[in-house]
Protein backbone atom coordinates (compact mmCIF):
# COMPACT_ATOMS: atom_id res chain seq x y z
CA UNK A 1 0.00 0.00 0.00
CA UNK A 2 2.93 2.51 0.95
CA UNK A 3 4.86 1.72 -1.87
CA UNK A 4 2.04 2.38 -4.58
CA UNK A 5 1.51 5.31 -2.54
CA UNK A 6 4.71 6.09 -3.19
CA UNK A 7 4.56 5.12 -6.57
CA UNK A 8 1.97 7.12 -7.42
CA UNK A 9 3.44 10.30 -6.42
CA UNK A 10 6.66 9.16 -8.43
CA UNK A 11 4.03 9.80 -11.11
CA UNK A 12 2.25 13.20 -10.31
CA UNK A 13 4.74 15.14 -12.72
CA UNK A 14 2.72 14.70 -15.93
CA UNK A 15 -0.46 15.45 -14.11
CA UNK A 16 0.28 17.80 -11.30
CA UNK A 17 -1.13 17.44 -7.55
CA UNK A 18 -4.39 19.13 -6.91
CA UNK A 19 -5.29 18.71 -10.82
CA UNK A 20 -9.32 18.90 -10.62
CA UNK A 21 -8.87 22.00 -8.41
CA UNK A 22 -7.00 23.96 -11.19
CA UNK A 23 -9.05 22.76 -13.66
CA UNK A 24 -12.25 24.07 -12.62
CA UNK A 25 -10.82 27.21 -10.90
CA UNK A 26 -8.89 28.12 -13.73
CA UNK A 27 -10.08 28.36 -17.39
CA UNK A 28 -7.20 28.27 -19.49
CA UNK A 29 -6.03 24.71 -17.24
CA UNK A 30 -9.37 23.20 -17.94
CA UNK A 31 -8.24 24.15 -21.26
CA UNK A 32 -4.91 22.67 -21.19
CA UNK A 33 -6.07 19.44 -19.05
CA UNK A 34 -8.87 18.75 -22.16
CA UNK A 35 -6.40 19.20 -24.89
CA UNK A 36 -4.42 17.01 -23.30
CA UNK A 37 -6.74 14.20 -22.77
CA UNK A 38 -8.19 14.53 -26.26
CA UNK A 39 -10.48 13.16 -27.88
CA UNK A 40 -14.47 12.46 -27.40
CA UNK A 41 -14.58 9.18 -26.29
CA UNK A 42 -17.36 6.88 -25.94
CA UNK A 43 -19.28 9.11 -27.88
CA UNK A 44 -21.65 6.78 -29.32
CA UNK A 45 -22.85 5.71 -26.50
CA UNK A 46 -22.46 9.33 -24.48
CA UNK A 47 -24.77 10.58 -26.95
CA UNK A 48 -27.44 8.35 -26.64
CA UNK A 49 -27.60 8.79 -22.94
CA UNK A 50 -27.74 12.14 -23.52
CA UNK A 51 -30.78 11.97 -26.03
CA UNK A 52 -32.48 9.54 -23.44
CA UNK A 53 -32.18 11.52 -20.50
CA UNK A 54 -32.89 15.86 -22.13
CA UNK A 55 -31.23 18.49 -23.28
CA UNK A 56 -27.24 18.81 -22.99
CA UNK A 57 -27.66 22.66 -23.10
CA UNK A 58 -26.88 24.01 -19.30
CA UNK A 59 -29.09 26.96 -20.05
CA UNK A 60 -32.10 26.87 -21.78
CA UNK A 61 -33.38 24.45 -19.40
CA UNK A 62 -33.43 27.11 -16.41
CA UNK A 63 -36.07 28.78 -18.56
CA UNK A 64 -38.25 26.19 -17.48
CA UNK A 65 -39.82 27.55 -13.98
CA UNK A 66 -42.91 25.58 -13.16
CA UNK A 67 -42.40 21.82 -11.22
CA UNK A 68 -45.47 21.40 -13.47
CA UNK A 69 -43.23 21.46 -16.70
CA UNK A 70 -40.55 19.53 -15.57
CA UNK A 71 -40.71 15.55 -16.73
CA UNK A 72 -40.17 14.53 -13.25
CA UNK A 73 -43.53 14.99 -12.48
CA UNK A 74 -45.08 12.51 -15.16
CA UNK A 75 -45.90 9.55 -13.64
CA UNK A 76 -44.90 7.60 -16.55
CA UNK A 77 -41.05 8.73 -15.68
CA UNK A 78 -41.72 6.48 -12.87
CA UNK A 79 -42.33 3.58 -15.00
CA UNK A 80 -41.92 0.02 -12.62
CA UNK A 81 -38.50 -1.87 -13.07
CA UNK A 82 -38.93 -5.45 -14.58
CA UNK A 83 -40.45 -8.24 -12.62
CA UNK A 84 -37.40 -10.12 -12.70
CA UNK A 85 -35.89 -7.61 -10.14
CA UNK A 86 -38.73 -8.69 -7.65
CA UNK A 87 -41.80 -6.78 -6.86
CA UNK A 88 -42.33 -3.37 -4.64
CA UNK A 89 -39.30 -1.80 -2.68
CA UNK A 90 -37.34 -4.93 -3.48
CA UNK A 91 -37.74 -4.65 -7.38
CA UNK A 92 -36.45 -1.49 -7.34
CA UNK A 93 -33.45 -1.77 -4.78
CA UNK A 94 -32.59 -5.03 -7.22
CA UNK A 95 -32.68 -2.80 -10.48
CA UNK A 96 -30.41 -0.06 -8.37
CA UNK A 97 -28.28 -2.87 -7.00
CA UNK A 98 -27.28 -4.06 -10.63
CA UNK A 99 -26.63 -1.05 -11.32
CA UNK A 100 -24.07 -0.42 -8.90
CA UNK A 101 -22.38 -3.45 -9.51
CA UNK A 102 -21.90 -2.24 -13.02
CA UNK A 103 -20.40 0.96 -11.78
CA UNK A 104 -18.38 -0.49 -9.10
CA UNK A 105 -16.64 -3.25 -11.41
CA UNK A 106 -16.02 -0.04 -14.10
CA UNK A 107 -14.86 1.88 -11.49
CA UNK A 108 -12.34 -1.14 -9.99
CA UNK A 109 -11.22 -1.67 -13.53
CA UNK A 110 -10.40 1.89 -14.04
CA UNK A 111 -8.39 2.07 -11.24
CA UNK A 112 -6.35 -0.89 -11.99
CA UNK A 113 -5.57 0.12 -15.34
CA UNK A 114 -4.05 3.24 -14.04
CA UNK A 115 -4.88 6.16 -16.57
CA UNK A 116 -5.57 8.16 -13.64
CA UNK A 117 -3.05 9.98 -11.26
CA UNK A 118 -2.42 12.25 -8.46
CA UNK A 119 -6.10 13.96 -7.92
CA UNK A 120 -8.42 12.71 -10.01
CA UNK A 121 -6.35 9.22 -9.87
CA UNK A 122 -7.94 9.73 -5.35
CA UNK A 123 -11.33 10.59 -6.37
CA UNK A 124 -11.66 7.77 -8.86
CA UNK A 125 -10.73 5.75 -6.37
CA UNK A 126 -13.13 6.87 -3.64
CA UNK A 127 -16.10 6.93 -5.82
CA UNK A 128 -15.50 3.28 -7.06
CA UNK A 129 -15.04 2.72 -2.79
CA UNK A 130 -18.54 4.33 -2.54
CA UNK A 131 -20.03 2.10 -5.14
CA UNK A 132 -19.32 -0.47 -3.26
CA UNK A 133 -20.72 0.90 -0.32
CA UNK A 134 -23.90 1.38 -2.34
CA UNK A 135 -23.73 -2.47 -3.39
CA UNK A 136 -23.39 -3.46 0.04
CA UNK A 137 -26.10 -1.29 1.47
CA UNK A 138 -28.12 -2.39 -1.58
CA UNK A 139 -27.84 -5.87 -0.72
CA UNK A 140 -28.04 -5.52 2.56
CA UNK A 141 -31.34 -3.84 2.47
CA UNK A 142 -32.71 -6.36 -0.41
CA UNK A 143 -32.46 -9.14 2.79
CA UNK A 144 -33.60 -7.09 5.56
CA UNK A 145 -36.70 -6.74 3.61
CA UNK A 146 -37.04 -10.82 2.79
CA UNK A 147 -36.02 -10.56 -0.61
CA UNK A 148 -33.33 -12.42 -2.61
CA UNK A 149 -30.42 -9.64 -3.78
CA UNK A 150 -30.23 -9.54 -7.67
CA UNK A 151 -27.16 -11.41 -9.04
CA UNK A 152 -23.88 -10.47 -9.80
CA UNK A 153 -23.74 -8.84 -13.85
CA UNK A 154 -20.01 -9.25 -15.43
CA UNK A 155 -19.43 -6.17 -16.74
CA UNK A 156 -17.81 -5.36 -19.91
CA UNK A 157 -16.29 -1.78 -20.35
CA UNK A 158 -14.13 -0.47 -22.86
CA UNK A 159 -10.98 0.92 -20.81
CA UNK A 160 -9.06 2.60 -23.18
CA UNK A 161 -7.56 5.98 -22.55
CA UNK A 162 -8.09 8.60 -19.71
CA UNK A 163 -10.07 10.84 -21.96
CA UNK A 164 -13.01 7.84 -23.21
CA UNK A 165 -13.08 6.57 -19.78
CA UNK A 166 -13.73 10.01 -18.27
CA UNK A 167 -16.15 10.24 -20.56
CA UNK A 168 -17.73 7.15 -19.86
CA UNK A 169 -17.30 7.30 -16.03
CA UNK A 170 -19.23 11.11 -16.84
CA UNK A 171 -22.20 9.51 -18.90
CA UNK A 172 -22.34 6.86 -16.56
CA UNK A 173 -22.82 8.22 -13.49
CA UNK A 174 -25.80 10.95 -15.14
CA UNK A 175 -27.43 7.68 -15.85
CA UNK A 176 -26.97 6.57 -12.46
CA UNK A 177 -28.40 9.50 -11.26
CA UNK A 178 -31.25 9.73 -13.78
CA UNK A 179 -32.26 6.07 -12.85
CA UNK A 180 -32.51 6.75 -9.05
CA UNK A 181 -34.32 9.83 -9.54
CA UNK A 182 -37.00 8.02 -11.88
CA UNK A 183 -37.50 5.68 -9.28
CA UNK A 184 -37.78 7.72 -6.05
CA UNK A 185 -41.81 7.90 -6.46
CA UNK A 186 -42.35 4.50 -6.84
CA UNK A 187 -40.70 3.55 -3.61
CA UNK A 188 -43.20 2.48 -0.47
CA UNK A 189 -41.11 2.51 2.53
CA UNK A 190 -39.94 5.94 3.78
CA UNK A 191 -36.64 4.13 5.06
CA UNK A 192 -36.06 2.83 1.92
CA UNK A 193 -36.41 6.08 -0.32
CA UNK A 194 -34.57 8.20 2.59
CA UNK A 195 -31.43 5.61 1.80
CA UNK A 196 -32.44 5.73 -1.97
CA UNK A 197 -32.31 9.36 -1.76
CA UNK A 198 -29.06 9.45 0.05
CA UNK A 199 -27.04 7.20 -2.58
CA UNK A 200 -29.08 9.32 -5.24
CA UNK A 201 -27.27 12.93 -4.43
CA UNK A 202 -23.61 10.94 -4.45
CA UNK A 203 -24.38 9.75 -7.93
CA UNK A 204 -25.31 13.35 -8.76
CA UNK A 205 -21.64 14.55 -7.23
CA UNK A 206 -19.63 11.94 -8.91
CA UNK A 207 -21.25 13.16 -12.62
CA UNK A 208 -20.68 16.72 -11.22
CA UNK A 209 -16.90 16.00 -10.69
CA UNK A 210 -16.77 13.99 -13.96
CA UNK A 211 -18.27 17.08 -15.72
CA UNK A 212 -15.01 18.91 -14.76
CA UNK A 213 -13.12 16.32 -16.92
CA UNK A 214 -14.40 15.43 -19.72
CA UNK A 215 -14.66 17.75 -23.11
CA UNK A 216 -18.33 19.38 -22.69
CA UNK A 217 -18.98 18.15 -19.70
CA UNK A 218 -21.69 20.54 -17.72
CA UNK A 219 -22.12 20.11 -14.43
CA UNK A 220 -26.04 20.83 -15.14
CA UNK A 221 -26.51 18.91 -17.90
CA UNK A 222 -30.30 19.46 -17.96
CA UNK A 223 -29.76 22.75 -16.24
CA UNK A 224 -32.23 23.53 -13.09
CA UNK A 225 -34.29 20.31 -13.07
CA UNK A 226 -32.34 16.80 -13.31
CA UNK A 227 -34.50 14.58 -15.32
CA UNK A 228 -35.34 10.87 -14.60
CA UNK A 229 -35.14 7.92 -16.70
CA UNK A 230 -37.04 4.75 -16.47
CA UNK A 231 -35.63 1.41 -15.67
CA UNK A 232 -36.26 0.31 -19.40
CA UNK A 233 -34.27 3.26 -20.78
CA UNK A 234 -31.05 2.82 -18.35
CA UNK A 235 -31.55 -1.10 -18.48
CA UNK A 236 -31.17 -0.20 -22.44
CA UNK A 237 -28.09 1.55 -21.70
CA UNK A 238 -26.08 -0.47 -19.62
CA UNK A 239 -27.27 -3.78 -21.51
CA UNK A 240 -23.88 -3.42 -24.03
CA UNK A 241 -22.12 -3.09 -20.68
CA UNK A 242 -22.81 -6.27 -19.58
CA UNK A 243 -21.24 -9.40 -20.47
CA UNK B 1 -20.20 -1.14 8.69
CA UNK B 2 -22.46 -0.61 5.85
CA UNK B 3 -25.41 -1.93 7.30
CA UNK B 4 -24.55 0.63 10.06
CA UNK B 5 -25.18 3.38 7.85
CA UNK B 6 -28.33 2.17 6.72
CA UNK B 7 -29.37 1.73 10.05
CA UNK B 8 -27.76 4.97 11.72
CA UNK B 9 -29.91 7.40 13.31
CA UNK B 10 -30.67 9.85 10.95
CA UNK B 11 -31.75 7.77 8.09
CA UNK B 12 -33.85 6.02 11.04
CA UNK B 13 -35.77 9.46 11.81
CA UNK B 14 -37.63 8.62 8.82
CA UNK B 15 -39.68 5.39 10.20
CA UNK B 16 -40.81 8.12 12.90
CA UNK B 17 -41.08 5.36 15.12
CA UNK B 18 -44.01 5.96 17.00
CA UNK B 19 -44.92 9.58 16.32
CA UNK B 20 -46.84 11.54 14.01
CA UNK B 21 -44.94 12.88 11.29
CA UNK B 22 -46.47 16.39 12.85
CA UNK B 23 -45.23 15.67 16.01
CA UNK B 24 -41.99 14.72 14.64
CA UNK B 25 -41.39 17.92 12.70
CA UNK B 26 -42.64 20.04 15.99
CA UNK B 27 -40.41 18.82 17.87
CA UNK B 28 -37.59 19.91 15.68
CA UNK B 29 -38.70 22.95 14.94
CA UNK B 30 -39.70 23.77 18.43
CA UNK B 31 -36.57 22.62 20.14
CA UNK B 32 -34.93 25.09 17.51
CA UNK B 33 -37.01 28.04 18.34
CA UNK B 34 -36.18 26.87 22.39
CA UNK B 35 -32.40 28.24 21.16
CA UNK B 36 -32.64 30.69 19.02
CA UNK B 37 -36.33 32.55 20.24
CA UNK B 38 -39.16 32.11 18.04
CA UNK B 39 -38.64 35.55 16.52
CA UNK B 40 -35.55 35.31 14.96
CA UNK B 41 -36.60 32.01 13.35
CA UNK B 42 -39.93 32.67 12.43
CA UNK B 43 -39.44 32.16 8.11
CA UNK B 44 -38.76 28.84 9.48
CA UNK B 45 -40.98 28.26 12.72
CA UNK B 46 -43.77 29.16 11.04
CA UNK B 47 -43.54 26.52 8.74
CA UNK B 48 -41.73 23.81 10.54
CA UNK B 49 -44.87 24.16 13.41
CA UNK B 50 -47.40 23.60 10.99
CA UNK B 51 -45.93 21.34 8.60
CA UNK B 52 -47.98 18.77 8.16
CA UNK B 53 -48.96 19.52 4.41
CA UNK B 54 -46.73 19.05 1.37
CA UNK B 55 -47.30 23.40 0.98
CA UNK B 56 -45.90 23.72 4.26
CA UNK B 57 -42.80 21.79 3.15
CA UNK B 58 -42.58 23.20 -0.03
CA UNK B 59 -42.45 27.05 1.48
CA UNK B 60 -39.64 25.50 3.95
CA UNK B 61 -37.73 24.77 0.56
CA UNK B 62 -38.69 27.98 -1.13
CA UNK B 63 -37.50 29.60 1.96
CA UNK B 64 -34.12 27.87 1.45
CA UNK B 65 -34.26 28.66 -2.38
CA UNK B 66 -34.47 32.45 -1.64
CA UNK B 67 -31.88 32.47 0.30
CA UNK B 68 -29.43 30.43 -2.37
CA UNK B 69 -30.69 32.71 -5.42
CA UNK B 70 -30.05 36.18 -3.01
CA UNK B 71 -26.58 34.86 -2.36
CA UNK B 72 -25.44 33.77 -6.16
CA UNK B 73 -27.54 36.90 -7.67
CA UNK B 74 -26.20 39.73 -5.06
CA UNK B 75 -24.30 38.16 -2.75
CA UNK B 76 -21.61 36.97 -5.58
CA UNK B 77 -21.38 40.76 -7.35
CA UNK B 78 -19.69 42.01 -3.90
CA UNK B 79 -16.83 40.05 -3.84
CA UNK B 80 -14.78 39.91 -6.78
CA UNK B 81 -15.40 36.15 -8.44
CA UNK B 82 -13.32 35.61 -11.50
CA UNK B 83 -13.24 33.09 -13.51
CA UNK B 84 -15.06 29.31 -13.45
CA UNK B 85 -15.88 30.48 -9.82
CA UNK B 86 -17.61 33.59 -11.44
CA UNK B 87 -19.14 31.85 -14.06
CA UNK B 88 -20.54 28.66 -11.79
CA UNK B 89 -21.67 31.73 -9.75
CA UNK B 90 -23.65 32.88 -12.56
CA UNK B 91 -25.01 29.72 -13.46
CA UNK B 92 -25.89 28.56 -10.24
CA UNK B 93 -28.11 31.45 -9.47
CA UNK B 94 -30.10 31.22 -12.63
CA UNK B 95 -31.00 27.61 -11.30
CA UNK B 96 -31.74 28.17 -8.11
CA UNK B 97 -34.14 31.12 -9.49
CA UNK B 98 -35.84 28.58 -11.44
CA UNK B 99 -36.14 26.35 -7.95
CA UNK B 100 -37.62 29.54 -6.66
CA UNK B 101 -40.09 30.22 -9.41
CA UNK B 102 -41.30 26.08 -9.43
CA UNK B 103 -41.49 25.99 -5.92
CA UNK B 104 -43.53 29.56 -6.24
CA UNK B 105 -45.92 27.78 -8.86
CA UNK B 106 -46.06 24.48 -7.16
CA UNK B 107 -47.44 26.20 -3.91
CA UNK B 108 -49.68 27.92 -5.83
CA UNK B 109 -50.89 25.17 -7.66
CA UNK B 110 -51.63 23.01 -4.77
CA UNK B 111 -53.87 25.69 -3.28
CA UNK B 112 -51.15 27.56 -0.69
CA UNK B 113 -49.15 30.56 -0.11
CA UNK B 114 -45.62 31.13 -1.01
CA UNK B 115 -44.27 32.27 1.78
CA UNK B 116 -42.51 36.17 1.02
CA UNK B 117 -38.66 36.78 0.76
CA UNK B 118 -36.96 36.96 3.53
CA UNK B 119 -34.17 39.48 4.48
CA UNK B 120 -30.49 37.65 4.28
CA UNK B 121 -27.36 38.74 5.57
CA UNK B 122 -24.29 36.93 4.33
CA UNK B 123 -20.96 37.52 6.62
CA UNK B 124 -18.67 36.64 3.49
CA UNK B 125 -16.37 39.46 1.66
CA UNK B 126 -14.27 37.79 0.04
CA UNK B 127 -14.01 35.65 -3.19
CA UNK B 128 -12.98 32.56 -0.55
CA UNK B 129 -15.00 32.97 2.08
CA UNK B 130 -17.94 33.33 -0.51
CA UNK B 131 -16.90 29.75 -2.05
CA UNK B 132 -16.55 28.42 1.42
CA UNK B 133 -19.97 29.21 2.59
CA UNK B 134 -21.38 28.23 -0.80
CA UNK B 135 -20.30 24.80 -0.26
CA UNK B 136 -21.94 25.16 2.93
CA UNK B 137 -24.90 26.35 2.05
CA UNK B 138 -25.48 23.96 -1.45
CA UNK B 139 -24.48 20.71 1.26
CA UNK B 140 -27.05 22.09 3.61
CA UNK B 141 -29.40 22.19 0.74
CA UNK B 142 -28.95 18.77 -0.44
CA UNK B 143 -29.43 17.41 3.19
CA UNK B 144 -32.56 19.47 3.75
CA UNK B 145 -34.38 18.04 0.37
CA UNK B 146 -33.35 14.59 1.66
CA UNK B 147 -34.62 14.63 4.79
CA UNK B 148 -37.64 16.69 3.71
CA UNK B 149 -38.24 14.17 0.21
CA UNK B 150 -39.81 11.58 2.63
CA UNK B 151 -42.14 13.62 4.06
CA UNK B 152 -43.77 14.90 1.08
CA UNK B 153 -47.01 12.73 0.63
CA UNK B 154 -47.24 13.76 -3.28
CA UNK B 155 -45.31 11.26 -5.08
CA UNK B 156 -45.31 14.02 -8.08
CA UNK B 157 -44.08 16.60 -5.42
CA UNK B 158 -41.49 13.82 -4.24
CA UNK B 159 -40.19 13.72 -7.98
CA UNK B 160 -39.97 17.02 -8.39
CA UNK B 161 -38.02 17.78 -5.31
CA UNK B 162 -35.74 15.19 -6.50
CA UNK B 163 -35.11 16.44 -9.44
CA UNK B 164 -34.16 19.74 -7.31
CA UNK B 165 -31.68 18.46 -4.99
CA UNK B 166 -30.01 16.70 -7.26
CA UNK B 167 -29.26 19.78 -8.64
CA UNK B 168 -27.97 21.20 -4.97
CA UNK B 169 -25.75 18.01 -4.97
CA UNK B 170 -24.00 18.92 -8.64
CA UNK B 171 -23.43 22.46 -7.28
CA UNK B 172 -22.42 21.20 -3.94
CA UNK B 173 -19.54 18.96 -5.63
CA UNK B 174 -18.47 21.77 -8.05
CA UNK B 175 -18.02 24.54 -5.55
CA UNK B 176 -16.14 21.60 -3.27
CA UNK B 177 -13.76 20.87 -5.84
CA UNK B 178 -13.12 24.49 -6.72
CA UNK B 179 -12.18 24.99 -3.01
CA UNK B 180 -10.31 21.71 -2.45
CA UNK B 181 -12.81 20.36 -0.17
CA UNK B 182 -14.35 16.70 -0.80
CA UNK B 183 -17.02 17.05 -3.61
CA UNK B 184 -18.46 13.40 -1.20
CA UNK B 185 -18.44 15.22 2.19
CA UNK B 186 -20.53 12.54 3.20
CA UNK B 187 -19.17 9.95 1.72
CA UNK B 188 -21.29 7.15 0.02
CA UNK B 189 -24.75 8.50 1.51
CA UNK B 190 -25.49 11.80 1.48
CA UNK B 191 -27.01 11.87 5.40
CA UNK B 192 -30.31 13.56 5.85
CA UNK B 193 -31.05 16.63 8.21
CA UNK B 194 -33.77 17.44 10.37
CA UNK B 195 -35.38 20.57 9.94
CA UNK B 196 -34.15 21.32 13.62
CA UNK B 197 -30.51 20.87 11.99
CA UNK B 198 -31.47 23.09 8.71
CA UNK B 199 -32.97 26.04 11.05
CA UNK B 200 -29.70 25.64 13.29
CA UNK B 201 -27.68 26.17 10.35
CA UNK B 202 -28.93 28.61 8.00
CA UNK B 203 -30.41 31.13 11.08
CA UNK B 204 -27.25 32.72 11.30
CA UNK B 205 -28.27 34.37 7.39
CA UNK B 206 -31.46 35.34 8.27
CA UNK B 207 -32.17 38.68 9.16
Amino acid sequence: MTTDLKEQEDDLAPQPRGIVEELVRDDVGRKKFLKAVGGAGAASFGAFVLAACGSSSSTTSTKSSTIASTPATTPAAAASVPASFGAGDVGILNYALTLEYLEQQFYAKVVKAGLFKGAVGSLVKEFGMQEGEHVAALHATVLKLGGTPAAKPTGKFPITTAAAVAKLAYVVENLGASAYLGQAASISSPAVLAAALAIHTVEARHAATLATLVPGGHVTPTGAFATPATAATVLAAVKPFIA
Amino acid sequence: MITERLANPELAEFEVGGHTRASFLMRGALAAGAVYGTTAVAPFISNALGATTDVDILNFALTLEYLETDFYQVKAKTVGLTGQAKHDAANFGMEEAAHVAALTSAIKKSGGTPVPKPKFVFPVSSAAEFLGLAYTVENLGVSAYNGAGPLLKSKDLLAAAGSIVQIEARHAAAIGLLIGKSPTPSGGFDSPKTMKQVLAAAKPLIK
